[in-house]
């Protein structure tokens, strides 16, 4: 499906103000993983690298083959180490528990 | 390709883009960010396997290939150390801005000369702003991982230099929206980003990388949303969208909490004139304290709170400040953290490492709800940090850091501070705090102290 100029600019513009929105109220305690995550999401882009390596092209298709192959690299480790640093920081987040204090004082 | 397929693929794009969108709202507060970890993977899997089978790919082979490689390469980038993280992130944005660059790049040499001008606009700031972010972020990872040097190169005429490149290669880019076919000029809107990425990141000392990683991550960002606009792909305009405005987001964050303007951060000129120091007078006395000492005062208190910054994070102490941690509480002390948002070297730095030592995160507190607090607060304990808690920021019109907001360590009733040497901070600004008659300096490494401190309040029940 083609996208004409307006509507890729409305596009941009909702999913910036939505990005506002959502990302403000993202608490400073997770901006590390806020990162890391919003990095493996930006590394979507790797299916603009699959199509441009994988599709026929009249010209310049050595090129595309190419870089695209290490676009695909880049962007692959970029998905795969992205969610999973980010799974193993969410999950170092954890809340007090009161239970910890008997185990404190049977180490002590 | 049929056009049924054609729709079953924008479906599939559409669930995950909401799933991308979910995945950033959940991750709001820490007992939904697992589940938003798991929405963006899902949405990412739908998206690749949706794309690997509908489009009109003929040649499978070098995608299998790279995929495996990508994925060989990345489960080690997943598995560094917590200290590490931020280099990592600083290497995540520029494999990010490197698949963007040679995408970019590649449908030019494709598409050239019939390129039409919006889209030979887009593809122009695609191709300028990935490579820039991909050298600059190099360099903000070799910085980190002190491969190269730390400190901050300047000289006369920088930021015109740096500018003039930039305006070269927008110079170019405009002779090309206006004729796409001059194909020997586009290496230079790959060159001159390359070089102006390199330029850009030199003048920058280790206490601005929480800036300037916010601001890669936002480069790298709008750089996938243009590659969103030139293939006309409505799921990457938005991934693009929302890593642009995240990045943007934490850079206006971390300006503020250094008193940057936002101009400043935006014109990427936060390489901030290293002042020497006026150093006639000579510097007043102050007080240190043994291990023993310190730990006496720790034991008597009700309240403490903890400041820790870049020397923890540096010295690994973070385990040991968990033991110290589990000591005071123990004994029913209340033990809090006061985390400044540029402590470290990335947005939220603090916040990992002491997650990672076990610390309930509800102990983490930021500045502005901890700054309340200390009055009423018996010791302030700064590990490793200097900047963030030097009152001049408030006091002296004068400093370098004046009207940065602070951690006013200096309003609780006693305030140590574990430091290695009187060798002034990274800024080579000196504290006030240090000389102020309620301060103890704890002269040492921030591991073996605070690891006294620990076995000095090991026995008994104080």
């Amino acid at each position: 499906m083609t996208l004409d100029l307006t509507t890729s600019l409305y596009v941009f513009m909702l999913a910036a103000f939505i990005g506002f929105e959502v990302i403000r109220r993202v608490s400073p305690l997770l901006h590390t993983p806020l990162m890391s995550l919003t990095n493996a999401l930006d590394a979507i882009a790797v299916v603009g690298a699959i199509i441009l390596v994988g599709r026929y092209h009249e010209q310049g298709s050595q090129i595309a083959k190419i870089l695209g192959t290490i676009a695909i690299v880049a962007a692959t480790s970029n998905i795969v180490g992205g969610f999973l640093i980010t799974d193993r920081m969410v999950r170092m987040f954890k809340a007090s528990k009161p239970v910890k204090e008997n185990k404190l004082a049977k180490k002590s | 390709m049929s056009p049924g397929s054609e729709y079953i693929l924008d479906f599939i794009y559409l669930v995950a883009t909401a799933l991308f969108i979910l995945s950033l709202k959940w991750l709001s507060s820490p007992t939904t960010a697992r589940r938003g970890v798991f929405a963006g993977e899902l949405g990412m899997l739908v998206a690749v396997v949706g794309t690997l089978l509908n489009r009109g790919i003929v040649d499978y082979r070098w995608i299998a290939i790279a995929l495996v490689l990508g994925a060989i390469i990345g489960v080690p980038l997943g598995e560094v150390a917590m200290t590490k993280v931020p280099q990592r992130t600083a290497l995540s944005h520029a494999f990010g801005a490197l698949c963007v660059t040679l995408v970019g790049t590649a449908e030019y040499y494709i598409k050239a000369p019939d390129i039409p001008p919006f889209t030979m606009s887009v593809l122009s700031m695609e191709v300028i702003l990935g490579s820039l972010t991909f050298t600059g972020s190099l360099m903000a990872a070799g910085k980190l991982q002190e491969i190269l040097p730390q400190r901050p190169i300047t000289y006369r005429g920088q930021n015109l230099v740096n500018l003039g490149l930039l305006g070269v290669a927008i110079a170019v880019a405009a002779v090309l929206v206006k004729d796409p076919g001059k194909t020997q000029l586009f290496p230079l809107i790959l060159a001159i980003p390359l070089v102006f990425g390199v330029m850009m990141i030199i003048p920058i000392g280790g206490a601005d990388m929480p800036t300037v990683i916010s601001l890669l991550n936002s480069y790298a960002g709008l750089s996938a949303a243009a590659m969103g606009f030139v293939l006309e792909s409505k799921l990457l305009i938005i991934a693009g969208a929302l890593d642009g405005a995240s990045g943007f987001i934490l850079s206006v964050n971390m300006s503020k909490a250094m008193n940057r303007s936002f101009t400043n951060v935006l014109f990427g000129a936060f390489g901030q004139e290293q002042k020497a120091l006026a150093a006639g007078e000579p510097a007043p006395p102050v007080r240190s304290a043994t291990p023993e000492e310190a730990a006496a005062i720790l034991a008597a208190a009700s309240k403490v709170v903890i400041v820790p910054g870049y020397g923890m994070a540096v010295a690994q102490a973070q385990h040991r400040v968990r033991d110290l941690y589990d000591r005071l509480t123990h004994r029913g002390i209340d033990v809090k953290f006061g985390i400044h948002p540029v402590a470290g070297r990335m947005p939220g730095h603090m916040n990992v490492l002491l997650a990672e030592a076990d610390i309930p995160y509800d102990k983490l507190v930021e500045m502005d709800a901890i700054n309340g607090d200390l009055p009423q607060t018996d010791v302030a304990l700064v590990i490793g940090a200097n900047d963030v808690t030097n009152p001049a920021a408030r006091e002296d019109p004068k400093s370098p850091i004046y009207g940065m907001p602070i951690i006013d360590v200096d309003k609780t009733r006693t305030v140590m501070v574990i430091k290695r040497s009187m060798a002034a901070g990274f800024a080579g600004i000196d504290n006030p705090l240090y000389y102020m008659d309620k301060t103890l300096m704890l002269f040492g490494d921030a591991k073996s102290f605070v690891g006294s401190l620990v076995s000095e309040l090991g026995g008994g029940k104080g």
